[in-house]
C-alpha cells in the first residue's frame, strides 16, 4: 500500500517507510500484549493455578522433566498410575508441551530469574498464544499483504475458539500445537511462494515441533498434500512446489519418526499413505515433464504409453498386497471417527463419552467465531478473485477445516486460525476499496471510476466494518470472561445477597489424601479424576484420562456399579485402599459421578455382558434416583457412596431430607449400612466423599 | 517406435546438457544405486532393527531428492533467480539437518 506524500504526513521529518515500519510495529506490539493480557481472566479472579484434569497430568511430567532430566524422562515408566499395569508414559505422550516448558523454566532459572515451574505452566499458553498471533501475521501476509496480516493477527487475538484452549492456566497441547501448526503452515506457504530450499527446510523444523507437541499433526501431513494434488489437478504445478513438497515430505517423515509415540507409523499407517502417494505422483510428473523435453513428441508419447501401464501395474499391485497382508494399517478408531461419525457412538462408548468429541452446533460456530462465521465466506470470494498459489493453500485449510469443526466440537479451534484469515482477507480488501472511496483522489489513473455519493458509501461502509469490529471485541471479552475462564478445579457461585462462595473442596480431599493416607496407598476413582489425583494427592490410580485399557477402565465401572459384595471382589482383586467419588447433591454441582453413571454401566457392558443398562432405569425406562429408580441402581456401591448421610440432610427450603439437588428428587434409598466401605473424609460442601475399604475381620 | 530409437534420441538430446548438470547427475544415479541397494539387502535379510534401515534409506532418498532440487534451482531452464552459491547453500543446511536426523535415528 502506499502511504501519502510526507507533506500531509502526521509525523514530519520520518519518511513514508519508516513511517510505516512504526506503525506496523506499534500495532503488533499491542496485539502481542494483547493476546497475552486477555487470558489471565482466572489468574486475576482465583490465583495461579493449573485448570482442568489434562493439564494436571502435564504439569506432573514437567516437574518430572526438570527434576530428573532429559533422558530419564524419555525413559520413564509410571508405576503410580493404572495399578497394576503401570503406563510407560516416555513412550505414549507428545513431549514437546513439557520440552517447551521445562526450556522456558531453564532458561529464566540461568538469568536468575526465579520462577516457580507451576507459574511457568500456568502462563506459557498465553505466551505462545502472543507468538501465535506474530505467526499469523507472517501467513496472511505472506497469502496477500502485510494489512491483511495486521487484521488477522488482531482477530486471533482475541478469537474465542482459540482462547478456550489457551487461558492462563490451560497448560495442555493445544496450548502450543496451534502455534506450531501456523509456523508450520506458514513457513510452508512461504516455501511454495519462493521455492528456496532453506525455507522448506525450516518448514520441516516446525512440522517436527508440531509432531512433538500434538497428535493433530496428522492434519498438516494429510492436507499439504491434499492441497499438492489440488495443484496438480488444477495445473498449477510448478518447480517451486515440487522443491517444497519433496523436501518437506522426506525430512518431515524421517523427523517424525524421532518422537517414540509416533515410531514407524509415519511410514505403516494409512493416516500417512496419502502423503506418500502424492510424493510418488510428483515424482512422477516431474519426471514425465523432464522427459518431455528430452524426446520429440512422438517418442515420448510412445515411452508416455509403456510407463503408465508399467507404473499403474507396479502401484496396483503394492497397495492390494500392503492392505490384503495388513502390513497397511487401518484407519485407527480416533480419526476414522472423524470420517465415519456413527462409528464412535456404536463401537467406542468411550470415544463417544467425552464430551469435547460430540457434533458442534450451530450456536458454538456464533459463539466461538462471532462475525467471522459470515466473513469467512467472503474472504473465500476475494480469494477465488484472484487466485495464487499461497490463496489456493488458506482456502483447502478453510474448506477442510469448516467440515473437521462441523465434526468435533474440540476442533473448533482448528478453523479459528483459518477464519481469521480469510476474514481479514474480507475485511482488509472491503476497508481498501472504501478507504479509497473517502481520501481525496491524488493520483487520477484511467481506471478509477469516480461516481455521485462515492465519498458518503464509503462512510458508510467504513462506520459500519467498524462497529461490527467493535461489537467483536466486546464479544470476545465477554466470552473470555464467562465462559472459558473457569478454572474447573475451583468453583465459585454467587449467593442471593451477591456475596461469592468459593468451592474448594477438590484440592481439599486431595490434600487430605497427600497427608492422610500411607504413601503407597492405592485409590479408585472413575478416570476423570485420575490426573488430578496423582498430580496434587500423589498417590497410586488405577484408572486416568489417558483411557488407554478399556478393559481396566471397565472393571472400575463394573465396581461402582455392582453391588456391595460383588464391588468387594473386584476391589480386593485390584488392591484398592481408598475410593473416592464427586457428589453434586448438596451444591447442585453437575458434572458429578451420578450424572456419569451411566457411561459407567455402558463401558463396564461392553467389557462384561453381565453388565446390562436397562438394569439400572427403572421400570418405565427412565434414570432415577428417587423411589421409582430400580433397585440394582438403588443398590449399587456408586450411589450408596454417594448418598451415604445423605438421607438425614436438609439440602433446601421447604425440601425433605435428602433432596438432591441435581436431580431435583428426593433420594429413594435412605436407610442403608455400608459394609464393605467405610467413610473417612467428605469434603466442606459433600463435593468429594473418600471412603476407605475395610479390612477382612480378624475371625472368619 | 523401438524401445532403442527411442532411447538413442533421448542420449543424443542428453549429450547436450552442460557438465555441471552431468556431474549432479552421476551423484543422482550413485545415490539411486545405493538406495536400491539397502532395499534388496532390507528384503533379503529382513527388517529387524528397523530404525536403522528406514534412516539408512531416507537418508538415500532425501539426498536424492535434495540434489534433484538443486539441479532445478541452478539448471539452464530454472525459473528462478537464484545465485549458484546461494542454492549450494541452502542444499547444505537442508542435508545437514537431514544427516543429524539420520544420525540420531540410527541406533
Amino acid at each position: 500500500m502506499k502511504a501519502i506524500t510526507a507533506n500531509n504526513s502526521f509525523l514530519r521529518g520520518i519518511s513514508e517507510n519508516k513511517q510505516e515500519f512504526l506503525l506496523k510495529f506499534l500495532i503488533l506490539g499491542l496485539i502481542y500484549a494483547l493476546a497475552f493480557f486477555t487470558r489471565l481472566y482466572s489468574v486475576l479472579r482465583y490465583e495461579s493455578v493449573i485448570h482442568e484434569f489434562d493439564p494436571y497430568f502435564n504439569f506432573r511430567s514437567t516437574k518430572y522433566l526438570v527434576n530428573e532430566g532429559f533422558y530419564n524422562f524419555l525413559n520413564w515408566f509410571d508405576d503410580k498410575s493404572w495399578y497394576p499395569l503401570g503406563r510407560i508414559v516416555g513412550g505414549t505422550i507428545y513431549p514437546g508441551l513439557m520440552m517447551t516448558a521445562a526450556a522456558v523454566f531453564w532458561v529464566l532459572n540461568h538469568f536468575h530469574i526465579t520462577v516457580n515451574i507451576r507459574n511457568v505452566c500456568v502462563l506459557l499458553a498465553p505466551w505462545f498464544a502472543s507468538n501465535t498471533a506474530m505467526i499469523t501475521y507472517f501467513m496472511a501476509k505472506e497469502t496477500k499483504n502485510s494489512s491483511t496480516g495486521l487484521v488477522a493477527a488482531a482477530l486471533i487475538a482475541i478469537v474465542p475458539g482459540y482462547i478456550s484452549r489457551s487461558v492462563a492456566g490451560s497448560f495442555d497441547n493445544e496450548g502450543i500445537a496451534i502455534f506450531t501448526l501456523l509456523l508450520t503452515y506458514g513457513f510452508w506457504v512461504k516455501s511454495v511462494n519462493t521455492g528456496s530450499i532453506l525455507w522448506s527446510a525450516l518448514t520441516t523444523l516446525a512440522y517436527f515441533y508440531m509432531v512433538s507437541a500434538w497428535g493433530g499433526y496428522i492434519f498438516i501431513i494429510n492436507l499439504i498434500p491434499l492441497y499438492t494434488l489440488v495443484m496438480l489437478v488444477t495445473g498449477r504445478f510448478s518447480e517451486r512446489l515440487y522443491i517444497a513438497y519433496c523436501t518437506f515430505y522426506t525430512i518431515g517423515t524421517l523427523l517424525s519418526m524421532q518422537i517414540t509415540f509416533v515410531g514407524f507409523q509415519a511410514v505403516q499407517s494409512s493416516e500417512h499413505m496419502a502423503a506418500f502417494g502424492v510424493f510418488g505422483l510428483l515424482q512422477i510428473h516431474s519426471f514425465i515433464n523432464w522427459a518431455r523435453t528430452q524426446l520429440s513428441p512422438r517418442a515420448f508419447a510412445r515411452f508416455f504409453r509403456i510407463s503408465i501401464t508399467a507404473f499403474a501395474a507396479l502401484v496396483g499391485s503394492a497397495l492390494v498386497l500392503g492392505l490384503a497382508t495388513g502390513y497397511i494399517s487401518p484407519w485407527t478408531g480416533r480419526f476414522y471417527a472423524l470420517l465415519n461419525f456413527t462409528y464412535a457412538k456404536d463401537n467406542i462408548p468411550i470415544i463417544a463419552s467425552v464430551s469435547e468429541h460430540q457434533p458442534t452446533t450451530w450456536a458454538s460456530f456464533f459463539f466461538d467465531l462471532h462475525i467471522l462465521v459470515f466473513f469467512m465466506p467472503a474472504g473465500l470470494y476475494y480469494s477465488f478473485t484472484k487466485l495464487n498459489d499461497a490463496n489456493i493453500f488458506v482456502v483447502c485449510y478453510g474448506i477442510t477445516s469448516v467440515y473437521f469443526a462441523g465434526v468435533m466440537v474440540r476442533l473448533m479451534l482448528v478453523l479459528a486460525p483459518v477464519a481469521c484469515i480469510l476474514s481479514a482477507i474480507a475485511i482488509s480488501s472491503t476497508l481498501e476499496t472504501w478507504m479509497k472511496a473517502i481520501k481525496p483522489n491524488l493520483r487520477k489513473t484511467k481506471n478509477t471510476v469516480e461516481y455521485t455519493g462515492q465519498k458518503e458509501i464509503g462512510y458508510v461502509v467504513v462506520t459500519g466494518m467498524t462497529v461490527m469490529l467493535m461489537l467483536y471485541v466486546f464479544h470476545c471479552s465477554w466470552v473470555t470472561s464467562e465462559a472459558y475462564s473457569s478454572p474447573s478445579i475451583v468453583l465459585a457461585a454467587n449467593q442471593p445477597d451477591g456475596s461469592r462462595i468459593i468451592f474448594d473442596d477438590f484440592r481439599e480431599a486431595y490434600r487430605w489424601l497427600a497427608y492422610n493416607t500411607a504413601e503407597d496407598a492405592r485409590v479408585m476413582s472413575w478416570w476423570d479424576y485420575g490426573y488430578q489425583i496423582s498430580a496434587m494427592a500423589n498417590r497410586t490410580i488405577l484408572v486416568d484420562n489417558n483411557t488407554w485399557n478399556n478393559t481396566h477402565i471397565a472393571q472400575v465401572g463394573k465396581a461402582m456399579a455392582s453391588n456391595e459384595e460383588n464391588a468387594l471382589k473386584i476391589m480386593r482383586q485390584l488392591d484398592v485402599d481408598y475410593v473416592l467419588v464427586i457428589f453434586g447433591g448438596l451444591t447442585g454441582y453437575a458434572s458429578d459421578d451420578i450424572n456419569k453413571f451411566l457411561w459407567m454401566v455402558r463401558i463396564a457392558g461392553s467389557a462384561d455382558p453381565n453388565v446390562v443398562e436397562s438394569d439400572y432405569f427403572s421400570p418405565e425406562g427412565a434414570f432415577r434416583v428417587d423411589s421409582e429408580g430400580s433397585s440394582t441402581m438403588l443398590n449399587s456401591l456408586m450411589y450408596k457412596m454417594c448418598y451415604w448421610r445423605f438421607g438425614s440432610v436438609y439440602t433446601d427450603y421447604g425440601k425433605p431430607p435428602g433432596f438432591d439437588r441435581v436431580r431435583s428428587v428426593e433420594i429413594g434409598n435412605k436407610d442403608f449400612s455400608l459394609n464393605v466401605v467405610e467413610e473417612v473424609y467428605t469434603t466442606q460442601h459433600w463435593l468429594v466423599r473418600i471412603y476407605k475399604v475395610k479390612d477382612q475381620d480378624n475371625r472368619a | 517406435m523401438e524401445v532403442k530409437q527411442i532411447f538413442d534420441e533421448f542420449w543424443t538430446n542428453y549429450s547436450k546438457t552442460p557438465q555441471l548438470l552431468r556431474i549432479i547427475d552421476v551423484f543422482l544415479g550413485y545415490i539411486l544405486l545405493t538406495g536400491i541397494i539397502q532395499f534388496v539387502y532390507c528384503a533379503l535379510v529382513g527388517t529387524f532393527p528397523f530404525n536403522s534401515f528406514l534412516s539408512g534409506f531416507i537418508s538415500t532418498v532425501g539426498s536424492f531428492i535434495l540434489t534433484v532440487c538443486l539441479r532445478i534451482q541452478i539448471g539452464p531452464r530454472s525459473p528462478f533467480k537464484i545465485t549458484k552459491q546461494k542454492a549450494f547453500f541452502d542444499y547444505l543446511l537442508a542435508n545437514f539437518i537431514l544427516h543429524l536426523w539420520v544420525m540420531n535415528f540410527m541406533g
